[in-house]
Parts: C-alpha cells; structure tokens; sequence
C-alpha cells in the first residue's frame, strides 16, 4: 500500500473551535486532534462533541487522527464511542505500554467499522511510546495490529518517567529514540518524534529535526502552524539528492527495460537499497513540490 | 434602477442631489474646471495667531448651514474634531455638514451634536464604533456619504464638495501658517489629507499645540493657505496617532495569507525590476511585505516605488533600498513618521496626487500590485470593507476602490471564514470597491483569479499556486458556516457609498430593529 508521507503532524486542541477550523490549511502531513493532554478535565465531553463535529463537517486536505485518552482512564472508550462514528483516519492512543491495549483497540475499531459501514481496516491505528515498560514492548505494540501504522515517542513524559528531563540536545532520549525506529523499522511502519516545545527557540528545533531525521524518523510532532515548514524543509532533500536519484531511477528503469543485469551510476553499482533510498527521496521532493508526481511513477 | 455593479438605486434618495449611478470605473469624463479658494490678500503685519477657537470661528465668518472639514490623520489619537464641534455647539451654531476625511473611534462624542441639531449632514471615508452604529440607524437631513479618499479629493477639487472652514490639526506651525506633521508633541507623519482641505476651504484654520518661532522647515502646508493659527495645549494624544513600531504578526494565518501573497506578486506577471506597489497596513499585508522583501533580496530586484498608507516595515525596505521611493499620505507608526522625518526618498504627498481619478494622472494609475483587505468579498469579486454582518456601518473605504481601479493587478487576501462568518459569499452586503476591477483573492483556503484575467490565472497556475474557482471558495465557506440568510433591513436609506466619480455605487439601508 502506498502511504503518504508523514513529516509533519500538527497536534490541535479538541476543545478550540477555531483551531480545528482552520487546522487544515497549514500543509501538515497529519492532523492529530487531542482529547487528552490539552484538554482539562473539565472540558473532556465537550472537546470529544467538537472533534466528532469537526471530522464530521470539514473537508480536511490530508489524513486526521484523534488522540484519545488511554483506555485506562475515565473518558477513553468514550473518547472511541463519540470520535469513530465521525470515522478518523487513525486513533493514536497515548502512553501505551502493552500490546493488548492495540488489541482492545482494535476489536473496538473492528467492531464500528462493521456498525458503520465503513471498509474493514480503514481506520488505522498509532500509538506513543512515553515509558520504560513501553519501550521494552515497543516491536510488540508496533505489530499488535495490521491497523498500527506509526510509532511515536513521547518525549516529554519518557523524560520524566526516567526521573529526569528532556533537553534540546536530547542525549536523555537518544537511546529511547534509536530502539522506536528499530522497533516500528521491524514492524513496517512510521516511527515519529516526539514534540518540540519552546517555539521561540526555531534553531533549537531545526536542530532537533535533522536528528531525528538522521536517527531513521518519518517524521515530527508539531505543537505549532509554524513548525511545519521548518520540517518540511529538513526532510526535503537538496537538490544534489534529487538529481542523483533521478539518475539512479532512470539507469534502473533502462536496465530494466534492457533486461541487463548490473548497472552503474556515477561510477557506483545500483543496488536494490540505493534504488529504494532514490524512491525515497524522490517521493519527499515531490511532497516538496519540487519535482511533478510523474517522476514517481515507474 | 439597477446600476452597472448589479445594485437596485432609488431614482431619487431624501437629502441628496440628482443621482448618477455607476457605470464602470472609467465611465465617466469629466467637463469643466477646477473649484478654488476665495481669492484673499494678507497685508503685511497681519497677525494669523488667535487667542482662542471662538475667536477663529468667529472670523471665520461660519454660519449655520455651512460645510466645515477636518483630517484624520492624528487618528485615534485626535483631540481636534471634538474640541472645536464642542466650541461650535456652544456657539450656538445649527445645521453644518460635517465633511472630515475619515471619522475613527474617537469621534463617538459626536454623537449629541447630530443628535442636537448642530450636525445635520456627514460626508466622509467612513465611520466606527458607536457613531457607525448611529449613522447605520439615524438618517440625517441630507444622506451620509461615503467616499474613497480619491472620490474625496475629487468632490473637493471639482467643486462639488465645497468647504466653507477646515480645521487642521497641525503638529507644528509657525506664526506665519506654514505646517508640518513631523515634528511637535502629536507629529502625525504625512498630512496628505489636509493638504487638500487646505488648498480648497474658504478659510483654513490651523489648531496647534506646537507654535515655532521662526520659520518652520520643512514644509508642508505653506502659510498663504493658512487663515489663523490657534494655539491649544493640546491636539491630540500621542497613545493614539501612533504605535511605536507596527510589528510583524505572529498569527500563523496571517502568515500563510502573506506567505501566499507574496508568490503571488512573485508570479502574477508584473514582478521585474522597478514594480511598483501599494501594500495594505494589515497584519497580512505588512508581513507580505516581509515574505516579498527575501523573494526580491533573492532576485537581486528592486521597486521603483510603494505608495499608500505608510507601516514602519517599509521604510525597513526603504533603508535597504529594496523600495527606492515611498509615497506617503498617512503615516501609520512613530517609525513612518520618523522615515519620512529622516529619508528624503520617503516623500509625503497629497491625497489628489494619490488617488483622484479626475486629474492628469494619480499615483494609483502607475501601480502593478496593490494588496487590500476586506469584510467579504463576493462571487463577483465585489468587495465590502464597510458594513459588517449586521449591516451596520464599522470600516472606511479609504483608497481601496482608487488603487483596486488604478492597479494593473488588485489583490485582495483575506480569511476565508472569519469566526463564524463566510467570507467569500453569494453577495457582499454592501459594495465599496466593484468586483471588475479586482483580480486576485487569495484566501488562506484557495486563490481565486476573475474570469476576465486568464492570464493571471494561467501565471498563478504554473507557479503551482492553489488556483480555484470563487465559487468553490464560497461552497468551502459555506459547508463549514452554512449558508448565512440575508440581513433583514428596513427600506429606509441611511447612507450612500459613492464611487470615486461621484456615481451611486451602493446604498446603505437601515437594518431592521
């Protein structure tokens, strides 16, 4: 299956009207409507009614998923029985530390999509990562589901439950955020990192981003409309990389049509993780608007 | 009868001379010549300086009646309107049209006078607060009129407005009459607006806080204008004229809108060296300017001028000669005021020069680019900067239908839904600036381009730019806001909005209780 790319996905409160309003006109990958941390208890029915609402009524450009509250509290199998009628396109759940909490998941998903009508297997499934007990279960919870497309890490709440905290630097997390790109790597789907929060601070972030994207992620939390560019440009190769792709792509494709065995590009033997490497590539320049979407098509 | 822009006029409108509805932006070719100043001659050893404001007034020769002007350019910071209506009132004046070039929020205390009688007429931009309100639901003796600054230069020039008094807040004076806005406790920035006053009253009277010894220099109003000079302790509260240095918005939406703005100067077609433009004061339009000064610091491309209101981030620009001139007529931060003070290629010029269509060429004409705001705009590119969702009176028209008209490419930004408001729309509620001279929409959902400028579409297109259709805008707006029903309003005419050649564009009626 092809999946977009997730490079940025913007988190918007469920309980501020005029931010889900508007939530899809920044170029985010993926939205995230929260129904857990950003909203206080107080307020918890009402954010899940506007979320509902929203997904309902607004034509969104690009995926949306709601984070509910785990189903361990009080108001998460609510936050499912009110968000899937509406049919996101995922359920992120927070603060996941066991596969069998995907599962329940899951059965409740199963379940709606029959009541509703929906395809079976449309509305996908991600979790976050935010302890210990998580990561030690991360390759479990990441192939829990075939719904399970994307493993995040919470960096915020790791930090904290190692009785420490999150730096820009990030040497805290480094360990945590290596083995979730093992871990969703293994299970064939989209690991993703945690949120930066000083929004004053856009070197800081930059910095944070091109880490991530070096460690082997898809892509970053945004807390902010304006984060999402600054991601869009780490992940957006230069165009050196593109050209070199291109080539790679095209030398593969007359090889191909040649029915010729080995080839070289620039003096480099192609071989089939340079090929997916190029796809790669291409696929972030076009997202980037820098190259047309037939380039991707061989 | 229905005039070219789609509105229903009356063939006759209560207190208000025979009407010309509009028939396109260039329709009409004046005749005749200009209207000037009573001829006067000062002797020498004349004293211009006036104990008091009565003591003007009376000299003046103000009788009941009579049409008296003011500018507003100390806007909401102005002290000069109130002061003198208050003096007049007490003088027992009646029946005066009151023609200032714009009211702002702190002409509410205007309100007792029309109540009473003193004010019976308003010609003017526009009005806000709670005097719009007033307006919106009282219809005075002679219909309010409201002008875009050009339309106002032109009434005034052509005689048709004729101003008996102009009171001119002047920020500095000296004893001869000559005025400037740059320097005194309450320095405005460019007096364009009263320039104009200035060169058409009968008698000019100059209320100042700031008398100079001396000569004053530079200058921008010269002394054989001016009548008398009344020295006040006050004309206006710095807090309101200006606000330090308009800053750069921080709203992500507004920063798309600029974002997008700027691409599409970068790629509408007249972007090259020496463009010229007028970018609104608005928080998207200041920081278009922003987005366009890396686009134009890349491309090595500077613009010969920018003209309109003044924002302190572009004299920025014109510091670092990415604008090569600025033509100013309102300066609207301390940093503009100290531009023009300190750049002699910031240049202050009237509102005729800027926008008045019946000359041999204003500014306006010579523009590629303007970007302008709105309240709503409509599916037939019609813009209302004037009446909100109740149809009351809250905004000015200001230059937006000169430089919509005078620009080879008019660009109006704007959220498509504001709160629970549609934006773009079936129909505007009242038009200021007609959809024929307007090109480009950009919102922060989709650009829209008017069928008739399939140029700017194709150029907006190839630069991959989200071109849609305006009506897939208005059904967008609509699928989130539902479709709003019309504003119940009364058949009782308040207001008429005129366009620059003095046609009826549109009426204003009072809304229903």
């Amino acid at each position: 299956m092809h999946e977009s790319l997730r490079r940025a996905m913007l988190f918007a409160p469920g309980n501020n009207p005029g931010l889900l309003q508007h939530a899809g006109i920044y170029g985010a990958d993926s939205l995230i409507f929260d129904l857990e941390d950003a909203v206080s208890i107080h307020e918890k029915d009402a954010a899940r009614i506007l979320v509902r609402n929203a997904l309902a009524t607004i034509r969104y450009p690009c995926e949306v998923g709601v984070r509910i509250n785990h189903i361990s509290t009080p108001w998460g199998f609510d936050d499912l029985a009110a968000i899937l009628p509406a049919r996101p396109d995922f359920i992120r759940l927070p603060k996941c530390e066991e596969a069998e909490e995907i599962k329940r998941i899951d059965d409740i998903v199963t379940k709606a999509e029959r009541r509703y009508g929906f395809p079976e297997g449309s509305i996908r499934l991600m979790a976050a990562i935010e302890s210990p007990r998580g990561l030690r279960n991360a390759f479990e919870i990441a192939s829990a589901s075939p719904r399970m497309m994307a493993l995040a890490i919470g960096g915020e709440d790791f930090a904290t439950s190692l009785k420490t905290t999150k730096t820009k630097d990030g040497a805290e997390l480094f360990a945590a955020r290596s083995m979730i790109v093992y871990a969703a790597r293994e299970a064939d789907i989209s690991p993703i990192d945690s949120v930066f929060s000083d929004l004053q601070d856009e070197e800081g972030f930059i910095r944070e981003t091109e880490l991530a994207r070096q460690l082997g992620f898809d892509g970053k939390s945004c807390v902010h409309p304006r984060q999402i560019e600054l991601v869009h440009r780490v992940f957006t190769p230069s165009e050196k990389e593109i050209q070199s792709a291109q080539r790679i792509l095209k030398a593969y494709r007359e090889a191909m049509a040649r029915k010729a065995g080995v080839v070289a590009v620039d003096g480099k033997m192609i071989d089939a993780p340079m090929i997916i490497r190029a796809r790669r590539t291409l696929a972030h320049a076009v997202a980037a608007g820098l190259v047309p979407q037939e380039d991707l098509n061989d | 009868m229905i005039n070219a822009a789609g509105r229903f006029i009356p063939d006759t409108l209560p207190g208000y001379r025979d009407i010309r509805p509009y028939a396109g932006p260039f329709a009409t070719v004046p005749d005749g010549r200009r209207a000037g100043q009573k001829i006067k001659a000062f002797r020498p050893g004349t004293s211009k300086v006036l104990a008091s404001l009565e003591e003007a007034i009376e000299a003046s020769g103000l009788k009941d009646g009579m049409t008296i002007s003011f500018h507003h350019a100390l806007r909401n910071g102005d002290r000069v309107m109130n002061m003198v209506m208050q003096t007049i009132a007490a003088m027992g004046f009646r029946n005066l049209r009151l023609a200032p070039s714009s009211f702002l929020d702190a002409n509410d205390d205007l309100i007792p006078y029309f109540e009473s009688g003193v004010i019976v007429a308003a010609q003017c931009s526009g009005a806000r607060g709670r005097l719009g309100a007033y307006l919106t639901t009282h219809r005075l003796q002679e219909m309010t009129i409201l002008r875009p600054h050009g339309g106002r230069a032109r009434a005034i020039t052509s005689g048709e407005l004729h101003i008996d008094v102009a009171f001119l807040a002047a920020p500095a004076c000296d004893r001869m009459g000559n005025i400037n806005g740059i320097e005194g406790p309450a320095a405005c920035g460019s007096l364009g607006y009263a320039m104009v006053d200035a060169r058409y009253a009968d008698t000019v009277i100059a209320v100042t806080d700031h008398l100079v010894e001396g000569a004053l220099c530079p200058v921008s109003i010269p002394q054989h204008l001016v009548d008398y000079i009344v020295p006040v302790s006050s004309i206006g509260d710095p807090r309101g004229i200006s606000s330090g240095a308009l800053r750069i918005t921080t709203n992500p939406r507004d920063l798309l809108l600029a974002k997008l703005t700027a691409r599409v100067i970068e790629t509408a077609g007249y972007y090259r060296e020496g463009f010229s433009m007028q970018l609104g004061a608005g928080a998207a339009s200041v920081a278009a300017g922003r987005y366009l000064r890396d686009i134009m610091l890349r491309d090595r491309i500077t613009a010969s001028f920018a003209i309109g209101g003044i924002p302190g981030p572009f004299c920025d620009l014109l510091d670092e000669g990415i604008i090569q001139t600025l033509f100013d007529t309102q300066s609207f931060d301390a940093r503009a005021i100290q531009s023009l003070r300190d750049n002699p290629r910031h240049q202050e010029y009237d509102v005729d020069h800027y926008a008045n269509p019946w000359n041999k060429g204003a500014m306006v004409n010579h523009l590629d680019y303007v970007v302008l705001g709105a309240t709503e705009v409509d599916v037939d590119f019609n813009v209302n900067v004037i009446t909100d969702s109740h149809g009351t009176i809250m905004g000015a028209v200001g230059g937006h239908p000169d430089a919509s008209a005078g620009a080879r490419c008019t660009i109006i930004t704007t959220p498509l839904i504001r709160g629970r408001l549609p934006i773009v729309t079936d129909r505007v509620q009242t038009i200021c600036t007609p959809g024929e001279t307007v090109d480009v929409i950009v919102t922060d959902r989709g650009i829209a381009v008017h069928p008739s400028r399939e140029d700017l579409r194709e150029n907006l297109m190839k630069a991959r730019l989200p071109v849609m259709d305006i009506k897939e805008l208005r059904d967008l707006a609509y699928s989130i806001t539902g479709e709003p029903d019309p504003l119940p309003i009364t058949d009782e005419p308040v207001a008429v909005v005129e366009y620059r050649d003095g046609t009826v564009l549109d009426v204003i009626w009072k809304p229903q209780d």
